[in-house]
Parts: structure tokens; sequence; C-alpha cells
């Protein structure tokens, strides 16, 4: 039985289809069978991140109607063959989703793939909720700023009541996700610091993503950043923190900026 | 920048640290008693129904927290054509 990973934020803009993308391709690398699934109908763009928008035939709608068969939906990555993209719909109809047709798509996907990451839709509506809904773990996407904190309380909040394990007593296992952060920025005290948002959450660390050029040029490719260039600082944070998803120890690393002397001086960077 | 601002350099990080702590201990609070409102306009409806038929439109119930004492306001309107007893048409 494979585990279900729902990426969520409540924000929207802070990088949920991104580390999917990445987390996902960073898994299935490593030889597992990764299903990634978009559930923001109407606003779909996890095709296009992940450069299979020319390949679109059929999207998780026509699954759940049954016009089509989940093989047929499923598309195969071109760079990793363990890697699988369920598109989401165009259709602009947002009850197409119904929570029976989805449970039905996940308990199939958790019986073929090791890993379903779940890519959630902004916001706490209906679409985000059914995105989280058969989750066994949370990756809380968020970025040092206040009201991505503020938004993130609220998705653990969420996923603590309406997911189908919290309702049947269990936990849902929940790992907050640090993207954009700036390390020069934390150091002059202009940007929540790491401890300051898991203090705010107390939610364990998965990883911290540091703000990277690389990850726009990423999606500007329609590649991962985990595949385009693995050994750039974005990609190796996203590779360790994929490995600790998959219950690796390893430690976090905050991404440290060494002062200069014009820097403790003037609390600025010096230009 | 005026010279006593380069002097003066706590950054911004801890006001919204600070900022986010009082929010969310007030937002975190509200949020573990289920919606108090939807559940108390229920149990109204409920007893209303059982003497007279209204609508469910006719029910508003609000809740005003105030820093000391909240209130809670009940506004129940009976439209005098459709409003009939149940004992008499029974």
């Amino acid at each position: 039985m494979g585990k279900v990973v729902v990426v969520t934020s409540g924000k929207g803009g802070v990088g949920k289809t991104t580390s999917t993308a990445a987390l996902g391709a960073a898994v299935a690398r490593t030889g597992k069978k990764v299903a990634l699934v978009d559930f923001d109908v109407g606003l779909r763009n996890l095709d296009l991140i992940m450069g299979a928008e020319r390949r679109v035939v059929f999207d998780l709608v026509n699954v759940i109607q049954g016009t089509a068969k989940l093989s047929q939906a499923l598309i195969r990555d071109k760079r990793v063959e363990t890697l699988f993209l369920l598109p989401a719909s165009q259709t602009r109809d947002k009850d197409a989703l119904t929570e029976e047709g989805v449970g039905e798509v996940i308990d199939k996907l958790r019986s073929v793939f090791d890993y379903v990451f779940c890519d959630s839709p902004a916001g706490i509506e209906r679409g985000a909720q059914l995105a989280m809904r058969f989750a066994d773990e949370a990756v809380i996407v968020t970025n040092p700023e206040v009201s991505s904190v503020r938004d993130s309380d609220r998705i653990i909040g969420l996923l603590d009541a309406r997911t189908v394990k919290a309702e049947q007593g269990e936990q849902i296992a929940k790992h907050v996700l640090v993207t954009r952060y700036d390390a020069a920025r934390a150091a002059r005290g202009e940007m929540l610091s790491i401890d300051d948002v898991l203090e705010i959450l107390s939610t364990p660390l998965l990883g911290i993503i540091p703000e990277s050029q690389d990850v726009l040029k990423a999606s500007n490719l329609g590649s991962p950043v985990t595949l385009s260039d693995p050994t750039n600082s974005a990609a190796r944070a996203y590779i360790e923190a994929a490995k600790r998803l998959e219950g690796e120890e390893l430690p976090v690393v905050v991404p440290f900026e060494r002062k200069g002397f014009l820097d403790r001086l003037f609390g600025r960077r010096a230009a | 920048m005026n010279l006593f601002d380069l002097f003066k350099r706590r950054g911004s990080a801890p006001v919204a640290r600070e900022r986010l702590q009082v929010l969310l201990a007030y937002e975190r609070r509200n949020r573990s008693q289920p919606d108090l409102v939807s559940v108390l306009r229920e149990e109204i409806m409920a007893v209303i129904a059982k003497h007279v038929q209204i609508d469910q439109d006719y029910l508003q119930v609000s809740m005003d927290r105030g820093e000391t004492m909240s209130t809670l306001e009940i506004d129940i309107q009976i439209p005098n054509k459709s409003a009939r007893p149940l004992a008499m048409s029974a």
C-alpha cells in the first residue's frame, strides 16, 4: 500500500506545485513508483511545471466521471520512468470532483504506486479539502512571511479535523516545508526565522528551500528543479527533504549567510 | 535613510513574530469551539419548529465578541400569514 501525501498551504503562490513536482521527482529518481495528482480543477498547472502540457488527453475529472480509465489518464514522465502525472481538468464546474470519486481514484493509485502526491489548490474550500481528505501525510508549504504562516496554521487545523485519518481518531503526519527562504534577509532580522516559523506552527520541519533563480529557470524549462539540475542549492534541499519524507533521519541545516563588516555595521547589504 | 537609522537595526521580523503569536492564539481558541453560532441556530430552530412553522431565513443568530463580554443576538421573525400553530392544524 502506497502512501498518500498532500502538498498544501492555504495561501496561493507559496510553491505548492513547484514543491509537488520537485519532491515527487526526487522520490521517483530513487526507483519508487510515484504519482502526482493535480487537484487544482480549472487552474491546472502541474502539467506545465512537469513539461507535460502537450501530452494531456484525459484528466482527473474524466476518470471520476468514467469517461476515461485511470491508466489512460496517467502520463508517464519522459525523464524518470517511475514518475506519473494525473492532470486536473480545465473545466469551470467546481463540483466536478465528488468525494466518492476522489476516494476511488486515490484507492486505486495507492494500490499501484509507492507514493501519491496530491497537489492542493490554494484556499480552504472544497478543492483543497478534497485534496487532503484521503492523505496519510501532509507537507505544508510555508513562506517565512506573516500571511503565509497564518494560513498554514489554518490548514493545520483543517488537517486535524477534516481528513479521514483525523476523523478515525488517528494522527495525520504533518511536515512544514519552508520555501523561498532568504538567509541574508533572515540574518538581518527582516524575515521570520526558521525557529520563529516552527515555534509558531509547532510542526516538525521537512526542509528549507532557499530562494533561488534555479526554481524559476526549472519551471521555464518544464522540468522539476530536482531533475533539471540536481546540484543547485534548491534542488539539493528538495532532494534532502524527499529523503526525510521517506523516513531518513537527516539533520536540517539552516542556510547561513556570513555577515560582512559593513552588514554588521549597517544591517544591510553593502551594495 | 537618516543617520539615526544606521544604528537602529533590529529588523521587522520580531514585530511579525509577535503579531502572529497574538493573532493565532486568538484564532485557535475560536476554532476549538466548533462554530457555536451554528449549533445554537440549529437547536433554537428545532425548539421553535415544535410550535410554529417558520422558514430557516427568519431566524438570525449572531455573536459579537467584546473584550470582557460577548453578546448573543437572536432575531426570530414570525410572519403572520404563514405562521400556523401546529396544534390548530393537527
